[in-house]
């Protein structure tokens, strides 16, 4: 490849400046003139019946400029399965039942009129626990759907298990059950909506699903009586995702019927608090597992039953068990598998995706099965995975075609870093664990189209718009494409101005979820600037006397490789084309949807056209009078492809890991018939900064051929295997597996008390 | 009950009419707009909205807005010099990678402020100990440390 000026380079953030300067807009810093605040009131019980709901003293207080509840708005359902009104009616079936929404002057005096409301109900018997609700004969939550198992049979069925099961001369079978986590934006959920006098509707926003936002917004209006209505989304500085802002919510669909009945815009912004119990969290799973493999360790089945308790009504949650699949079919070569799940309504919080996508559920089990398999083969764990691990070229069971694959490299990484050979099971109170990961990692058809567009106009001074679908959601997407227009472009990155807020002006694209901005953005970004760099390069050829194919664009001059004098500044060639008789300016599009496959019946297909792998390494120190597990050192090893940018591909791996760290140890949502105990910073414990480890990230380059520049994607695979690493770390040093997340010092001491009595 | 109130904020005078059930942090990001200083919270648990009132690194979300009065009070946008130039700070969060969504950013730079005027060459732990209440959901906090160890004499 050629000299490279600024892809693989360290490149600051290009919003770094405004971020650290105090400028950056979140939707909490916005305000549009006239704007009036909502405040919703949620239900006081988890499953009830709402037998009074009184508005008239909150719409008596003064300030308060509407007051709706679930039957004075228009009948209509939102969501991946349509079962959430916005506002409830009848009946609630959780404590973040939205049943009442008040617009007021003030958010102070919206939060009054909450209080005056009055709410009667009858409180109904409820269910918490998914395999209760599993149960024949269980309470509906939802009547009308007549049982609660959500009506999405997730099931991959691969070769002949019972001959497997035969033939293993080496099974195991556990449980492992992971946790409710959330996502924890700094930056709470919040929105403006406004009208303008035509009903055509801007909402300000942090959603990381900007096109589909506007599409489900614009049915919503539909249903509101406002068929054909334009909708304009205008994302603010988003202040974190991580999965939460994957779809729409009832506060949104709030703040618009607000903003009709009041014809002012209304901003409706959650309180921590409301962050915590409104927004939809990571779902606890119960997996069922079992192994086995050959004499020799060949990996022969893999079974997998799983449980998600998907709470009371249904957004993207219920559909992570598609990426669990990956490293049920993949990673590991697996001829036999059998993999069914189960989505159950409970009157819990409802579930929705995070960063994982519900890869780090399935990747719990699945690596500390693995270990368990090892151990009773005989064979060191770190061996058995590699003897077992995809490679390049293979069609994986699942029919995944993997092109670049360095998951056995990333291994490698880990063991040497951390001295593995010779020292597992050395010490007591040390130990050593390892967890692999693959996920998509060259974007991911879970919609029609997994594609991105891309705009890019240069002025007469060669400073260069890019209008790009992607969303910046911190991660780092508007410098990556902005790198990549500025390599093909020749021009300084500082010359690059990334536009990706707004719907009016940015091409569509699909959102930021499955690590696909880098590689679906990408792509896109670098086809754009291609078809511009022609343009440039055919009017300098005229001007120039040569052969395009002879010319090159570097520093913002076009030169001739051939003979050095032939050059010409990149603003004039523009600037003479511009003013010239009949003139022109250079603008390019392009539209890039990846050739990958949504999955078939059978959930098989190329969902990907490229995957990224990596494994982590730990090693712990167990203390047997506390329980308290101590980190010493923590590999993270990931093959990118290409890392475009190391800075910030370091910055993703650090963050997934800590965030996993945070899964594997710390963070939990304890739930007591329905409620959220800990819906505080305080008792909902985040790492700060004081409780990490020395963490060494290891990128593994390995040239993707269809990613840009040969980069995949490296959002959520940072924290995919956190967990298993350190659970299986912790029994080499103790001897203890702990079988549910967080694995908390309590847990530990009690293993250790039942394994000291057996 | 409205009452005036005087303070210094940024290096200027500022003469203000507040009510004294407000904190500091509604003054600064309602009323006088300046909203660089962010709402994480709300109680004291996330530093998202750290300022520097007298030298102390202080969560302005649970400062009553009265006890201000009189002090010298400094926010993230206070750091910027009058020709846009950056406080080394905020350069280095900048090329260091410690900037990802950008929410804690202000309340990190401002804890890390506190203890680099108060200490020029601290060790690991106390840049750890400094930021320790501010929380940060991207970044997992190395780049962060990176950052804050090349704005100081180390
Ligand atoms: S907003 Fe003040 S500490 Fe969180
Ligand atoms: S950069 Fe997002 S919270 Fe710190």
């Amino acid at each position: 490849m050629a000299q490279l000026t600024f892809v693989g380079k360290p490149i600051p953030k290009k919003d770094a400046p405004g971020k650290v300067a105090g400028e950056a807009a979140y939707i909490q810093d916005l305000k549009v003139p006239g704007m009036l605040y909502g405040r919703i009131l949620y239900s006081a019980y988890p499953h009830a019946k709402i037998v009074r709901l009184d508005t008239t003293k909150a719409e008596k207080l003064p300030g308060v400029k509407a007051v709706l509840t679930g039957s004075t708005i228009p009948p209509f359902k939102f969501g991946v399965y349509k079962d959430n009104p916005p506002l409830k009616t009848g009946k609630v079936c959780s404590l973040r039942d939205e049943i009442a929404a008040v617009a007021a002057v003030s958010p102070e005096v919206a939060q009054d009129a909450l209080g005056l409301i009055e709410v009667e109900y009858e409180e109904l018997p409820a269910l918490f626990d998914p395999i209760e609700a599993m149960k024949e004969g269980a309470l509906l939550i939802h009547e009308e759907h007549k049982t609660n198992v959500l009506k999405m049979p997730w099931k991959l069925i691969v070769g002949d298990l019972d001959a497997a099961k035969k033939e293993a001369a080496h099974i195991v079978e556990d449980t492992f059950r992971t946790q409710w986590v959330t996502h924890c934006c700094l930056g709470a959920s919040g929105c403006i909506a406004s009208f303008d006098i035509n009903n055509n509707l801007t909402m300000y926003s942090n959603t990381q699903i900007p096109y589909l936002a506007q599409k489900d917004f614009m049915e919503a209006l539909g249903t509101f009586g406002l068929k054909n209505k334009k909708v304009r989304i205008i994302q603010s500085v988003i202040g974190g995702g991580f999965g939460s802002k994957l779809d729409t919510y009832a506060y949104e669909y709030l703040a618009i019927l607000l903003a009709l009945k009041t014809r002012k815009p209304v901003k409706i912004l959650f309180s921590r608090e409301e962050e915590f119990f409104a927004t939809s969290p990571r779902q606890c799973t119960i997996t069922k597992i079992s192994h086995g493999c050959t004499k020799e360790g060949k990996l022969l089945f893999r079974e997998m039953e799983m449980i998600l308790d998907n709470g009371a009504y249904t957004s993207w949650g219920a559909t992570t068990p598609s990426v669990m699949m990956l490293p049920i079919s993949s990673l590991y070569k697996v001829p036999n598998v059998k993999y069914t799940a189960k989505c159950v309504y409970t009157n819990n919080t409802y579930s929705q995706a995070m960063r994982g996508y519900g890869n780090p559920q399935a990747t719990f089990a699945i690596e500390c099965s693995l270990d368990q398999l090892a151990e009773k083969a005989g064979i060191d764990p770190y061996e058995f995975r590699f003897m077992n691990a995809n490679e390049p070229g293979e069609t994986t069971p699942q029919n995944f075609k993997i092109t670049s694959c360095g998951v056995k490299e990333c291994m490698e990484a880990v063991k040497t870093r951390l001295g593995w050979t010779g020292k597992r099971m050395q010490k007591e109170g040390r130990g050593f664990g390892m967890a692999a990961l693959v996920h998509v990692g060259g974007g991911a058809r879970v919609y029609k189209s997994d594609g991105c567009g891309t705009i890019i106009k240069i002025d007469d001074y060669g400073k260069v718009d890019v209008f790009t679908g992607s969303s910046e959601i911190g991660q780092g997407s508007e410098t990556i494409v902005a790198q990549i227009v500025a390599e093909v472009l020749g021009v300084p990155i500082d010359d690059i101005n990334v536009i990706n807020n707004d719907t009016d002006v940015c091409p569509w694209d699909v959102g930021v979820h499955a690590s696909r901005t880098t590689f679906v953005a990408g792509n896109s970004a670098l086809g754009a600037a291609q078809k511009l760099r022609e343009q440039i390069l055919d009017l300098a050829a005229a001007t120039l006397n040569e052969d395009p194919s002879a010319l090159d664009l570097k520093g913002s001059v076009i030169f001739s490789k051939n003979d050095k004098e032939k050059k010409i500044a990149l603003g004039k060639i523009l600037r003479s084309a511009h003013y010239a008789p009949g003139g022109k300016m250079l603008v390019a599009e392009y539209f890039y949807d990846p050739p990958n496959e949504n999955f078939d019946k059978e959930f098989k297909g190329n969902l990907s056209v490229a995957y990224a792998y990596g494994a982590h390494g730990v090693e712990v120190e167990v203390d047997k009078e506390t329980g308290q597990v101590k980190i010493i050192k923590y590999v993270a090893a990931h093959d990118v492809g290409k890392a475009i940018n190391p800075m910030l591909l370091e910055g993703q791996i650090y963050g997934g890991g800590v965030m996993g760290l945070g899964y594997a140890l710390s963070e939990n949502m304890v739930y007591q018939n329905g409620k959220i105990m800990n819906p505080n910073f305080l008792d909902y414990k985040l790492l700060t900064a004081k409780d990490i480890p020395p963490i060494e990230a290891v990128i593994i380059e390995t040239d993707e051929k269809n990613g840009p520049f040969g980069a995949k994607g490296i959002g959520e695979p940072g924290l995919v295997p956190t967990a298993p690493a350190i659970a299986n770390a912790i029994y080499d040093a103790v001897g203890v597996r702990i079988k549910d997340l967080p694995i908390t010092p309590e847990k530990v001491l009690k293993a250790l008390k039942e394994k000291e009595k057996r | 009950m409205k009452r005036e109130m005087m303070f210094k904020l940024n290096g200027e005078a500022v003469n203000v009419e507040v009510e004294s059930a407000w904190t500091l942090l509604y003054l600064l990001r309602e009323i006088l707009e300046l909203t660089g200083t962010k709402l994480g919270c709300g109680y004291g648990e996330c530093g998202a909205c750290t300022v520097i009132m007298d030298g102390q690194a202080v969560n302005a979300c649970l400062v009553p807005v009265l006890e201000a009065e009189g002090k010298n009070v400094t926010t993230i946008e206070g750091l910027v010099q009058p020709d846009g130039q950056l406080h080394p700070l905020q350069r280095t969060f900048i090329d260091h990678g410690a900037v990802q969504c950008g929410f804690c950013t202000p309340g990190m730079i401002m804890s890390a402020k506190a203890l680099l005027d108060e200490n020029q060459s601290p060790t690991d732990e106390e840049i750890k100990e400094s930021i320790a209440g501010n929380l940060c959901r991207c970044t997992g906090y190395v780049k962060i440390i990176e950052a804050v160890k090349a704005a100081s004499g180390r």
